[in-house]
Order: structure tokens, then sequence, then C-alpha cells
């Protein structure tokens, strides 16, 4: 089932990647609808940031496509792949804040390389930008001198900064107190609609991520699970989904990283055998 | 059989770095337009190593002085004390001391600089806000190293030769006749000394950053990555400059 309706901005086509011998993405189809927040859920290690650079051409699949805006990814040159990430923005999980670099330069940095505008536009641009992440009172400030609370804050005006189409957002309230958390919940979504964006966000905060999208995909094992509205995902009956939603140790998805030896031999020797 | 992985996974990486200098050559022009990050650099690598090297110079030149002088004076020939000094500053040390001092102050620095950006998703960052981060963090950097390297070497052999060095040492130290320092000095340095000093100081600099930003740009994202980084960059750029001073001497050898 795919977002009835609905125009398709990202549209991810039979999927395969792996990395050497570990295979991460195993025939997936996802679709993402414009204009809206849509969810990737699932354990870590099952490659949700895998996805995002994926979508954003950093990394090649192995086989399947991907398409923004009806474009492939990865049939561009380089020079045409950069004009596509012109309107992608991407909010990495630490921030990637250029460290060498003021909270207001790192903001300005993307319109200062690509946008031509002159210094008296950009500097009005990167602080309503600011002030729309209530950090225009820190645009003097280095990143080691803010939280990183803040530090997200500030690569989510930077991913803003020249009016993508599309953000995606990898972990964006992972180690954060509930406080941040809220208000970069809130801003996902206000920006969203106060900028006509589409949002891609990847996590693992399940309870969070489901309040404040529109759609979303659980994977796992390099499949979608699940995909749907939240409440559709809620209440869905899969046990991998259940347990994945619920928390849960004991399910399918196995506790222990399989080992290559039984216990009793590992501890043992071959006298335990 | 183990011999054979060590040899493949060497010319591997000598490939990987080969290409790697190819891309940083051709983003040169894309520096050139970009003059401020490359005087931002210049400061930073090249002016920050200023006093180290300029320190260096001058105890290098007058230890010349001082063990020159004693067996001159065997001779009875103190007067061309300078000659020795300077010959032996321009031909050898001036350029290699510069270059082995240079890897450890700035190279390090710039492996160090590059890895960490990488493992803090920078470079990544960069490159998904459509930003090519050989044009913007590896080729001003390259550039002002390449550019920073012979100056640093004239003026290292400025402090070793005249300045505090030789001269400070010979002339007003040990008695030297002034006169018969600088001329003597003038009688026998060519400019092809002077010409070849700066050649090895270009090779060098070549040389030492391409390693440094190699290591930096390839090393493993981890603390333990950019710590290896920046050790090997120190050990093999000192090895390449030696071994390559050597050869460039050969080639010189008149």
């Amino acid at each position: 089932m795919t977002p009835n309706g609905q125009e398709i901005i990202v549209r991810v086509r039979d999927l395969r990647f792996a990395f050497g011998p570990r295979v991460i993405y195993d025939g997936v189809d996802i679709d993402i609808p414009r204009g809206k927040v849509t969810a990737i859920m699932g354990p870590s290690g099952t490659g949700k940031t895998t996805l995002l650079r994926l979508i954003g051409g950093q990394w090649r699949p192995q086989s399947g496509n991907i398409e923004f805006d009806g474009i492939d990814v990865h049939k561009q040159s380089r020079d045409g792949l950069f004009e596509l990430r012109k309107r992608m923005g991407m909010l990495f999980q630490n921030g990637a804040l250029l460290t060498d670099l003021t909270v207001f330069e790192n903001v300005a940095f993307p319109l200062r390389e690509h946008s031509g505008l002159p210094e008296r536009m950009i500097r009005d641009i990167v602080l309503m930008k600011l002030e729309a992440v209530g950090l225009r009172g820190a645009a003097g400030l280095y990143p080691e001198q803010i939280s990183g609370g803040m530090s997200r804050r500030v690569a989510l005006a930077r991913a803003v900064a020249l009016e993508p189409a599309l953000v995606m957002y990898d972990e964006p309230f992972t180690g954060q107190d509930p406080i941040s958390m809220g208000v970069l919940m809130r801003l996902v979504r206000t920006l969203n609609e106060a900028l006509g964006l589409t949002s891609i966000l990847v996590s693992h905060d399940v309870q969070e991520v489901l309040s404040i999208s529109d759609y979303a995909y659980v994977i796992a094992g390099g499949k979608v699970l699940e995909r749907g509205t939240p409440e559709q995902i809620r209440t869905s009956q899969s046990a991998m989904v259940r347990q994945f939603l619920d928390g849960k140790p004991d399910g399918p998805v196995p506790f222990n990283y399989k080992a290559s030896r039984d216990y009793a031999t590992d501890l043992m020797g071959d006298a335990g055998a | 059989m183990k011999l054979l992985q060590i040899l493949v996974e060497f010319l591997r990486g000598l490939g990987e770095a080969t290409l790697f200098l190819f891309t940083m050559v051709a983003a040169l022009p894309a520096a050139l337009l970009r003059p401020r990050l490359v005087a931002q650099q210049l400061y930073m690598i090249g002016v920050l190593s200023l006093i180290i090297i300029a320190i260096s110079g001058s105890f290098i030149g007058m230890v010349l002085a001082l063990e020159g002088y004693r067996t001159l004076a065997t001779f009875g020939s103190t007067s061309v004390l300078g000659v020795l000094v300077a010959v032996s500053v321009m031909r050898e040390l001036g350029p290699v001391m510069t270059g082995l001092l240079y890897a450890g102050r700035a190279g390090s620095s710039l492996a160090a600089e590059v890895g960490l950006m990488k493992a803090t998703d920078q470079l990544s960052g960069m490159e998904m806000m459509a930003v090519d981060p050989i044009k913007r963090v590896i080729a001003p950097r390259f550039l002002a190293g390449i550019i920073a390297l012979p100056l640093l070497t004239a003026i290292f052999s400025l402090m070793a030769i005249g300045v505090l060095g030789g001269y400070l040492i010979g002339v007003e130290l040990l008695g030297v006749d002034d006169g018969s320092y600088w001329s003597q000095i003038h009688q026998s340095l060519h400019p092809r000394d002077v010409a070849e000093t700066l050649l090895k100081s270009l090779v060098f600099g070549v040389a030492v950053n391409w390693i440094a930003l190699y290591q930096g740009y390839h090393a493993a994202p981890t603390s333990e990555g950019v710590s290896r980084a920046t050790t090997s960059t120190v050990v093999v750029s000192s090895l390449a400059i030696l071994a390559l001073d050597f050869v460039l001497t050969a080639f010189m050898f008149r």
C-alpha cells in the first residue's frame, strides 16, 4: 500500500545494498509523499542512516533505483548530483557543524557557497533561520560553546537555509533531554508546515516520532516490515513490529548477536562439546 | 603469501594516494579562485610555524659555526667560516630540516584536522550541501602548504646563516671578520645553489602536504584512526623527505 493520492517526491524501488557480505537492503520499496513528515523506523544497525546516504547519492546501491523529484539520483554526473543536493537538506546525527566557523557562519555557509546573494541579504536570511530555531542570540558563538541540542538546531537552520524541497533528519532526538527533544519535535513539525518542506525522519524513538509523523515505515533485516499511518503502525499485528514497538527483549529479533560456536564450546573448549 | 598480501596492500595504497594527488591538482584552479581560503591556511600552517622554524634555524647555525670554527682554526682559515655555514645550510640543512620540522608542526596538524573533520561528518555534511570538500577544504590547504614551505626554508636559512646563527657566533662571539664572513659567502654561493634549495623545498612541500592531506582524508573515522593518520604523516613524510633529498642531490650533483 502506498500513500493514496499523494504526490511522491522520493521513490525507492527494489533497492539492494550491501557492505561486503553484510546485506543491508534486500529489495525495498519506499515512497516519500511530498509535503509530509515520513518516519523511517527500525532497530539499530538496520541501515536507516544508510538509506539517507543512498537518497543523497553519497553511496551507490548494488541494484534498484532511487528517484528524487522524478530524477534518478544515481544516474547523475557529479555536477548533476550537486544540483540535486542543493534541493535536499540533511541533518546529521551530531550536527556536523563546521567547527572553525561560528553559528552564524555555519548557517551562512551554504548560502555563501551557492546563492551568490549580497552579504546583507545573506545576513538577513541567516538571522531569520536562526530566529526560527530560537538561536538568533547564539549567532556569534562557536559550535564548541553550545550544547548538543543547540548544535542540532543550528544544523537544522543550516539545512533549511537554501529552502530545500526535502529535509532528511538522521536520529535527531538521540541523546537529547526531554526539553530539547520537545523543542526539536515541534521544530520538525512547524518547519515542515511553514516552509512547505517534505521531511524524512530516521529514528528509533518510536513514540515521539510517531506522534509527529504523517506516515511511517518500519524496516528490519533488509525488508520493509510495515508501512502506514502512525495509527496503522501502532496497531500492527506483525510480531517483529510489536517487539520493536513494545521494546521486548524476546521475539523474532534476537538479543544475542549470532555466534559461530555454541556457548559451551566457547567456554570449555572442545572438552565441553 | 602474507608478504604478497602486504605488497598488494601497499600498491593499492600507492595507487589510491596517486589518484588523490590528481584530484587535488585538478582542484587547484578552484583554490586559486578563493584566495581568502588560501590566505587563511597560509596563516594557519605558515605563519604559525614561523617561531619553531626561526628558532631551529638559529640553533643549527650556531652549532655549525661553533663546530666549523674549531676545525677551521686548526688550519688557520677561520675567515671561510661563513662559506662553511652558508653552503651546509643552503645545500642541505635548510630544506631538509625545514621539511622535517614542517612535517612535525604543520603536517601533523593538517592530518589531524582533516581526519577529525571526517570523523565528525563535517566532510560528509559539506558533500550533502553540494560543496566539494576537495575544492573547499583540501585544495586550499595543499596550495598554501606548497607556498609556505619554500618561504619557511628561506627564513630558516636566513636565520641560520645571517641573523642569529652563524653570524652571531662566528662574528660577534668568536671574532671572525665581519667583511670576510659576508664576502666569502658572496663569492662562493652561486645562484644555482639558491635555485636548488628552492627546488628541493618545493618538492618537499608537495610531498609532505600530499601525505598529510591523504592521511587525514582517508583516516578511519575514529579516534584511533585520526591518531594513526597523524603518526603516519610524520613518519612517512620524514622518510620521504630524506629519500627525496638523496635522489634530488644525486641528480643535481656536479
